[in-house]
């Protein structure tokens, strides 16, 4: 039921974001690529955002998240934050991210 | 025209199905007088038994479907629904039940989470008792719709409400919108109804008038703004009052597969009412060599079969000439563009439908029924 409480959508560096109950991430074997499947739709995240959402649980904050990024790309923690905001944002606005 | 004929040049761009509309039963408690099932309802007889759909459903995510809507009819009126469910989703599937809900206990619903159902879209044909029977000849359905709305989301799963929108219930439409959000529903799709099959009986009973439409729009928008991030709206506008017809199905063979109760292998529900197209039977056929070489799902596939104002048309990409079971309704030709569209020669007969003096008195309704 958390899904359905009035929220504020925007993302920011304290945000724990997690996807929505009714939405699955899911590998799609025939075309070779991830989707998150949501009613009455299908989108495509690119190969970062797929990497960001496995990391989303509700429990990481963005700026965790974006810690343990700067791990795997060897990149500045920051920049990934700049990097990763707006898809997460761009995911909460289509209703398939909680923030 | 035989069954099986050879790919075209083009095979290697047939793309996969990404949805399959299985539909388990034309069986209903509902008599809803626009009905999207044919207007020859198939017989529970005739239904495929339990093995048959497990198979299909695997077939499907083999072939490349991501979703699956079950679908009827009621689909839960199926003794074996939730096996049915528990086996969509084994094969993969993101698993939608479309159901009038008014037959769905919350014992139901709490099996049918547990077998991995992930979203419920629940109709609602008014939004008073009075009003849903008189679309759906179905007494005290609304009180049940709400029960059944309560247990789906006490069960954890995704809700969508979905609401048909005609004359007889367009003066409610704020209260729809107001229904789906005290029940707690994700999203709310506000569907103006097609005018095919039952509907097309129907129509002078059901259609809209320009100030109801441009009155839907208005709410509607106004009502996506205030609940932006609590429910999401949905908007199917009404084809007769645009000037551009709908991508019917995303276009014919290139997004969706249907099966019937029957088993027929179909690229739109109401594909069987087009003369001269021969289609397959997943009794014998797999759902790899119908999507890619039956003949019925080559015939208005890709713009090769266009005639003009289709075929050197800039939107021939974005909405594939529109609904061939429109055409072929209003203009007895299903290779003939979309009589909505404005380019068409069809037009003139729908315009002429919409300037008439709306007869508010009529009364003939025609419930589908066998």
């Amino acid at each position: 039921m958390d899904d359905h409480m009035h929220r504020l959508p925007d993302v920011g560096i304290d945000s724990r974001p997690a996807l929505r109950s009714r939405a699955k991430l899911r590998h799609d074997q025939v075309r070779g690529r991830w989707v998150i499947l949501a009613p009455e739709r299908i989108l495509t995240p690119n190969e970062q955002a797929v990497d960001v959402l496995h990391l989303c649980d509700g429990r990481r904050s963005v700026a965790e998240i974006a810690e343990q990024l700067a791990e795997i790309y060897d990149a500045d923690a920051d920049t990934i934050i700049a990097d990763i905001i707006p898809v997460l944002q761009g995911l909460a606005d289509a209703g398939v991210l909680r923030t | 025209m035989s069954d099986r004929v050879p790919l075209s040049d083009h095979a290697s761009t047939i793309k996969p199905p990404v949805g399959l509309l299985a539909e388990l039963t034309h069986r209903c408690p509902l008599q809803c007088l626009y009905c999207s099932n044919p207007l020859e309802l198939e017989r529970s007889s005739a239904e495929l038994p339990t093995e048959l759909w497990l198979d299909i459903f695997r077939q499907a995510a083999e072939l490349g479907v991501l979703q699956i809507h079950l679908s009827g009819g009621e689909p839960t009126a199926r003794k074996d629904i939730v096996e049915l469910v528990e086996g969509a989703a084994r094969a993969g599937l993101y698993t939608n039940l479309i159901t009038a809900g008014v037959t769905l206990t919350s014992e139901r619903v709490r099996a049918l989470a547990k077998a991995g159902l992930d979203h419920v879209q629940i109709s609602l044909q008014d939004t008073t008792e009075g009003g849903t029977e008189i679309v759906s000849k179905f007494r005290g359905g609304l009180e049940r719709k709400v029960a059944a709305a309560k247990a789906v989301r006490e069960a954890g799963l995704a809700l969508t409400i979905n609401a048909p929108v005609h004359r007889l219930n367009l003066a409610r439409l704020p209260e729809m919108i107001e229904f789906a959000l005290t029940l707690g529903a994700d999203r709310l799709e506000v569907a103006h109804v097609q005018y095919l099959g039952w509907a097309l009986r129907n129509r002078e009973v059901l259609m809209p008038t320009r100030h109801q439409v441009e009155q839907s729009i208005a709410t509607v928008d106004a009502a996506r703004v205030r609940l932006r991030g609590t429910l999401a709206i949905d908007f199917v506008a009404p084809d007769y009052y645009a000037i551009q017809p709908k991508p019917c199905m995303g276009g014919w063979g290139r997004r969706f597969m249907v099966v019937t109760p029957s088993g027929m292998i179909l690229p739109c529900h109401g594909a069987q009412g087009i003369p001269n197209l021969n289609f397959q039977s997943a009794r014998d056929c797999t759902l790899q060599d119908a999507w890619f070489y039956g003949s019925a799902f080559q015939a208005f596939r890709g713009t090769a079969w266009m005639k003009e104002p289709c075929r050197s048309c800039p939107q021939r990409e974005i909405d594939f000439g529109g609904c061939r079971c429109q055409a072929l309704a209003l203009t007895g030709d299903a290779t003939n563009a979309d009589p909505v569209c404005a380019l068409s020669e069809g037009r003139a007969q729908i315009t002429e439908f919409l300037a008439r003096e709306p007869d508010e008195q009529h009364d003939s309704k025609h419930h589908r029924g066998w």
